[in-house]
């Protein structure tokens, strides 16, 4: 009995200390007062503020972009790597692995720092240079996601279906593509969360003037406290909570329909 | 065995790699080889060893030892926290398991510099923290700006990275070994020695990498939380680069922390395969 007790009083301490700190910004993002520790009264006035300020609203803007455009891009290039690399030798397939590995292994800042050289001798920095940096970070998590996948894809229902008088190339979106869609998609939904929540690697590869959330954030941190990121922490923290809740839904739905 | 899938053609198959093998190429290797380049030349190109012999510099080598000592630290912190929570959930296998296990991994979600600041605001000198404490009547801390503050921030940023391995090892545990090692009278404490906790090396293991590389090279949490007072390697190196504007020295930094990181990780992996060797007896 005892034990159990210390059991959820533990768990319970740990969740209360990894909350607290986003359950302060929460709390200080309705306070009218700019004071951490002095209740001013509530307010809504640091989100209209947030909503009015062409500075956060653009970074908002390039990170949407950039990250979509990059866990496509990377999503595209990941699996055609992996379809790819099932033809290929072991010796081969190993070779590979071991370079995608690079970037996933490798300190963030190092990486950034190579990109960033790369560009800065053979290009610019700008929206191109970070779009460059999040692809290479993100492929890496695709490949991992979908190469399993595919190499429990049984390859006598594809050949079934090539003797049942299907072309290759309908036998593979019939047979071959639903099996590592599941794949696919992680990939996808973790090269979408790497490039979202990047900050060194696009810290360094972001030309001037340009602001990514997170780089934008790290600006706003080192000049002082604005209440303003507070109100932009919780509406992040909702947004990632109702797509949490949302991916939940729906993969409970798929695990009660595959049970009937 | 299944054999995989596989198309009519390999040597077409092998083709689609193609697109991501030149990306591979354009942008993992020859950045790279880009960082050894200018860590391996002076300002005006000729070659040198001088960049990566940096590193010996007092200035240097403090940085480093400092960016070691809070990343060990905040590995074994975790490591310590994650463990027996890790535990603790792996044994409640149910319904809502996942959904409790999905709460200590939220947070990773939430950009890492929104959670930094939120330290940064309960540690300052009048901040949360202290504010507490006074109300208990308790001598004010000064935490913020200094190593201590760094070494909650990233513990506090990384600890899920060690709780989720560890609870995924836990989790794969065949039940029936446990209640076997019961049966044939071993206590719970034997348990825990000769069964639990070697199959849990692994996510041990992965855990203690994906919280010791990053931390090892930080330097936001340190410039937020340390206030540009203290060092880390990861600080020289940035600074390098952004503000003295001295690429091939920090390029050559650079090199050694890779070197550094590739190390560990060796050392690391060969641990664990000879632990894993152990494992079988």
């Amino acid at each position: 009995m005892v034990k159990k007790w210390l059991e959820k009083c533990y768990v319970g301490l740990i969740f209360f200390l990894l909350y607290a700190p986003i359950l302060i910004l929460i709390v200080c993002s309705f306070n009218a007062s700019k004071s951490r520790t002095v209740w001013g009264g509530f307010t809504l006035h640091w989100y209209t503020d947030l909503l009015q300020d062409a500075e956060v609203m653009a970074a908002v803007q390039t990170s949407l972009a950039l990250t979509t455009t990059s866990a496509v891009v990377a999503t595209v290039l990941g699996t055609l790597a992996c379809i790819g690399m099932a033809a290929m030798s072991q010796r081969k397939q190993q070779a590979v692995m071991t370079l995608t590995n690079i970037p996933m292994l490798n300190a963030d800042i190092v990486t950034g720092i190579a990109i960033m050289l790369l560009f800065v001798r053979f290009g610019t920095l700008g929206y191109l240079s970070m779009l460059a940096a999040h692809i290479t970070l993100g492929v890496p998590y695709v490949i991992l996601n979908v190469m399993p996948k595919l190499q429990q894809t049984s390859k006598s229902i594809y050949e079934a279906a090539l003797d049942l008088g299907a072309s290759p190339g309908h036998a593979f979106l019939r047979v071959v593509l639903p099996d590592i869609l599941p794949g696919i998609l992680s990939g996808f939904l973790l090269a979408f969360t790497i490039s979202l929540d990047d900050f060194v690697v696009t810290y360094f590869t972001k030309g001037a003037g340009i602001n990514t959330i997170s780089t934008m954030i790290y600006q706003q941190v080192r000049r002082g406290i604005n209440p303003e990121m507070y109100a932009l922490s919780t509406i992040l923290f909702l947004t990632v909570l109702l797509v949490l809740w949302v991916v939940n839904r729906i993969s409970a739905k798929q695990v009660r329909e595959t049970r009937v | 065995m299944r054999k995989p899938w596989r198309w009519m053609n390999r040597k077409k198959q092998a083709f689609l790699s193609g697109p991501y093998l030149v990306w591979a190429v354009g942008f993992i290797v020859l950045p790279l080889l880009m960082v050894l380049y200018y860590g391996l030349t002076n300002a005006d190109g000729g070659f040198t060893l001088e960049n990566i012999l940096a590193i010996g510099d007092s200035i240097h080598l403090q940085a480093l030892w400092q960016s070691i000592l809070i990343a060990l630290g905040s590995t074994v912190i975790s490591l310590v926290v994650a463990y027996p929570l890790a535990y603790i959930l792996s044994k409640k296998q149910g319904e809502r398991s996942g959904v409790i296990i999905l709460m200590f991994i939220l947070p990773m979600w939430i950009n890492f510099l929104l959670r930094v600041m939120a330290l940064q605001m309960i540690l300052s000198n009048t901040g949360i923290l202290n504010a507490i404490l006074s109300f208990f009547g308790l001598p004010a801390q000064h935490l913020l700006y200094t190593r201590t503050a760094i070494l909650i921030g990233m513990t506090y940023d990384y600890l899920p990275f060690m709780i989720l391995p560890i609870y995924n090892a836990m989790c794969k545990i065949d039940r029936n070994l446990i209640d076997a090692a019961a049966d044939l009278g071993a206590g719970n404490l034997l348990i825990f020695r000769k069964v639990v906790l070697p199959l849990s090396m692994p996510g041990v293991i992965s855990g203690i990498l994906m919280v010791f590389i990053p931390s090892i090279s930080e330097f936001a949490i340190a410039d937020i939380l340390g206030g540009s007072k203290i060092l880390l390697i990861g600080n020289v190196i940035e600074q390098e680069f952004t503000t003295t504007n001295d690429w091939n020295l920090g390029s050559g930094l650079s090199v050694v922390l890779m070197i550094f990181i590739f190390v560990s990780m060796a050392i690391l992996n060969k641990n664990d395969a000879e632990g894993e060797g152990q494992m079988l007896w």
